[in-house]
């Protein structure tokens, strides 16, 4: 085998592996990746498939969080300071769970318009605010030197 | 007084370090032998002052010297020693520092161990090392200095971050920076070849050593940065394809692609422009990793308090790095002949399909991790790329890998046979069937036989490794002594290949069965209630306060019974840590062969006694680890040959001493 033949051997395995690469990118990168939105997005934005799982961070409102009494779900509400979302879960919440503190719940919105948390993600110190939900609070205009405004 | 000998040390090692990376390379370009000589004592000083540095910045942790704004922020006097020592690197400036006096170690190494390499690429190597420490001092120095003081000093520190307060972490970056650090020497040596103009077998079995010592620590640095999130997190999972998980995995993919096309280059002298770039590409992607992790760009558990500054040093010195390779190896490359040629179906051309495929991997991976920051930068929205993305293109793309690294193993170089290896192969072949075969009959849903075929292959893996060294032993064939003999006479990186081939099937069960059969129950618990999962019964005794060193909190105690005999007590705990004001969750485990039972202890109702609990049952679980530590054990065994050893003669056979100039031969 000559030189030349071994080299065109050597692309067309890797262009058939890209290819394949590609594909499966190109498919889950349809409905395999999980959008973000803030309370605020979920009442103007008119275009979010509700079907589906997203995720949705904010901070926990003061005074929301219930916990259960003779059951595992937990209720609390999640604010931008400009909208709310009423959320539900079902499971032990993470340690570093406070009301006034940044989070990030994924899950779906049942048909009572409750949002319906698979995960709750507060993994985070008191000092470290979720960059999404600092970028939510920022385009709610509630976001001043750094904090959340206190209202 | 002793943090600013550490302040001046640094400043010394960092101008002895910009010595040490342009006389040499000047020095080798001119041949000029004085210049040339310069590299030796530079990278001598250069360990020196960094470890000088490195104990400083440790003194004023173990003595809780708060006066230096470092440990007042990341130390506690409270906290034990095992922390205290650890909290040096548990912290970015700390971690910094760890990194750079990694890097005068391996440098150390190189000027005293590498007499036999030729001097120009010696000085040229150690200069490359010094020009990456330059890069890395002048970043410390300039934006996360360890060793600012605080006037006045606070009377306590802020402690450290409770769960990173726990053994499996201590150890975690320095094994990772080992990695990390250890892929700096094959970019090294990478980038002299390409000014020399020059890649031989003897290069590659110069590479080869620090590729798979770089490779083994960053097995086990990933494994207990995994094993850590498993039992510390609380959440029952061992990987979340956390963009900082990610960031480590990326290196390893590429790491392991050169560990394997270092291969070629040394027995066939091909593909040597591939095992350029793949050297330069693996510290390139540890780059990007240190650079995701420390700029805060990403969100993660790791992202630590993040700092403009720093993100832009680190983003300019990928482009200064990454680009100045990379450019280097598109004029230089060229210019590197091919070696020996080979049909596709051919040792070398198994290894060519790892490489691409392992290439292709950590591309997918590298693109599921920067596609959030991509779309978001083009204002496409946030979104966060999960476990499913990675699983349904990253794992059909190992699938192939792993079924052909046993044939891969038993082809001939140059001119394989691959129906004759395939007959061989019978008896694995088999095991694989009954794999799927056995867990198929169980299944109940299509994820069950997808998982079905995940343990087949783990099968596949791990009778391929035994039936290789059975053949080569001749096993079964002759007397037991024979073998005995043979066995003792194998090569060690044979011994080190079938170990890590094995491994890597004893991980793919874990993986498969941990992620397709975990049984998971929550639920309120009052004293004496019971749980049945997967054949285990357990009784919830109640909780009581405890009181640790620097935490108070609650333990919940279960008794496990199988069969109504007692076998083990779970002792979930919630921990309070007063002074760093936050709270943690230590799981209760009881480790088997055939999984752990997994108890999380939640929180307690306000009007009775009872406690949320979470109990998992992970099947196999251990598996995974237990095969990264092979895995890692068996590129050490592989270490151990003679043939990579420093300075060894070719063969075993050859009993000469070692030739002064291995590149000639």
């Amino acid at each position: 085998m000559t030189r030349k033949q071994r080299r065109m051997n050597f692309v067309m395995l890797g262009l058939a592996t890209l290819g394949t690469a590609a594909a499966l990118v190109l498919t889950a990168l349809e409905d395999k990746i999980v959008f973000f939105y803030s309370p605020t997005d979920l009442v103007t934005k008119t275009t979010i498939p509700k079907n589906q799982q997203f995720r949705v961070g904010g901070l926990v409102k003061e005074g929301t969080w219930k916990k259960p009494e003779n059951g595992l779900t937990h209720n609390f509400t999640v604010t931008d300071l400009r909208h709310d979302i009423a959320i539900s879960y079902k499971g032990i919440i993470p340690d570093i769970f406070r009301e006034g503190q940044g989070v990030v719940v994924l899950g779906k919105v049942q048909a009572n318009g409750i949002f319906r948390a698979d995960e709750v993600l507060a993994k985070h110190d008191e000092k470290y605010m979720p960059p999404e939900v600092a970028a939510a609070l920022k385009k709610s205009g509630k976001w001043e030197g750094g904090k959340a405004r206190a209202e | 007084m002793i943090p600013e000998i550490g302040q001046f040390a640094l400043i010394l090692a960092l101008v002895i370090s910009l010595i040490q990376g342009t006389l040499p390379l000047v020095g080798a370009a001119k041949n000029r032998t004085q210049w040339i000589a310069v590299a030796r004592p530079a990278a001598r000083g250069q360990f020196l002052f960094v470890i000088t540095a490195f104990f400083c910045l440790m003194q004023a942790y173990v003595t809780s010297d708060f006066s230096v704004a470092n440990v007042a922020h990341n130390s506690h006097t409270l906290k034990p020693m095992l922390y205290k020592v650890s909290g040096v690197w548990g912290n970015h400036e700390g971690s910094m520092v760890l990194w750079v006096a990694i890097l005068a170690i391996f440098g150390l190494a190189v000027a005293e161990f590498g007499s036999a390499l030729p001097p120009s690429l010696k000085a040229r190597v150690l200069a490359i090392q010094g020009l990456i420490g330059f890069a890395f001092l002048a970043f410390i120095l300039f934006t996360s200095n360890p060793f600012l003081r605080l006037d006045p000093a606070p009377l306590e520190g802020n402690g450290l971050n409770p769960i990173l307060q726990d053994p499996g972490l201590a150890f975690h970056p320095p094994f990772l920076y080992l990695g990390y650090v250890g892929f700096s020497m094959a970019f090294s040596f990478a980038v002299a070849a390409l000014i020399e103009g020059r890649v031989d077998p003897a290069w590659a079995r110069w590479v080869r050593p620090w590729t798979l010592a770089a490779w083994c620590a960053l097995t086990v640095g990933i494994a207990l940065g995994s094993w850590w999130a498993y039992y510390e997190l609380g959440w029952g999972g061992w990987w979340f394809w956390d963009p900082v998980e990610n960031a480590s995995f990326i290196p390893w993919l590429v790491g392991t692609a050169l560990l394997h096309s270092a291969i070629v280059v040394e027995k066939r002298d091909a593909l040597k422009s591939w095992t350029v770039l793949l050297a330069i590409l693996a510290f390139s992607m540890s780059l990007l990793g240190t650079f995701l992790v420390r700029s805060g760009v990403l969100t993660s558990v790791h992202a630590f308090a993040s700092d403009p500054d720093r993100g832009v040093f680190i983003l300019l010195l990928l482009v200064f790095v990454i680009g100045g390779s990379l450019t280097l190896y598109a004029i230089r490359a060229p210019g590197l002949k091919g070696g020996g040629l080979f049909a596709p179906i051919s040792r070398e051309g198994a290894l060519v399909l790892n490489n691409l495929l392992l290439t292709t991997g950590a591309a997918v991976v590298l693109l599921g991790t920067l596609y959030p920051l991509i779309l978001d930068a083009f204002g496409g929205g946030k979104v966060s790329v999960g476990p499913p993305f990675f699983n349904t293109t990253f794992v059909p793309l190992m699938v192939p890998v792993m079924l052909a690294a046993v044939i891969g193993a038993m082809l001939s170089w140059k001119r394989g046979d691959i129906a004759a290896v395939l007959g061989r192969l019978k008896i694995a072949f088999i095991f694989a069937l009954i794999g799927v075969g056995v867990t198929s009959f169980f299944a109940g849903t299509l994820k069950d036989v997808l998982a079905a075929f995940g343990i087949g292959i783990a099968a596949w893996l791990i009778a391929g490794s035994a039936v290789e060294i059975a053949e080569r032993i001749a096993l079964f064939k002759g007397p037991v002594a024979n073998s005995m003999r043979r066995a003792a006479g194998l090569p060690r990186s044979a011994w080190g290949m079938a170990i890590a081939h094995g491994a890597l099937g004893i991980m793919v069960a874990g993986i498969t069965a941990s992620s397709a059969w975990r049984v998971e129950k929550i639920q309120l618990m009052q004293p004496g209630d019971v749980v049945e999962i997967s054949g285990y019964s357990l009784i919830f005794e109640g909780a009581k306060k405890i009181n640790g060193p620097n935490y108070h909190g609650d333990r919940g105690i279960f008794t496990v019974t199988k069969d109504g005999r007692t076998i083990a007590a779970l002792t979930p705990e919630k921990r309070d840590y007063p002074a760093e004001r936050s709270q943690t969750t230590e799981a209760g485990i009881l480790t088997m062969v055939s999984g752990d039972l997994y108890a999380v202890l939640g929180d307690k109702n306000q009007s009775n006694a009872a406690w949320t609990t979470r109990i998992y049952f992970n099947p196999l679980v251990a598996w995974i680890w237990v095969g990264a530590i092979l895995m890692a054990g068996g590129g050490v065994v592989s270490l151990t040959d003679r043939r990579l050893r420093v300075g060894a003669p070719k063969t075993a056979r050859q009993k000469t001493r070692p030739q002064p100039n291995p590149v000639g031969a």
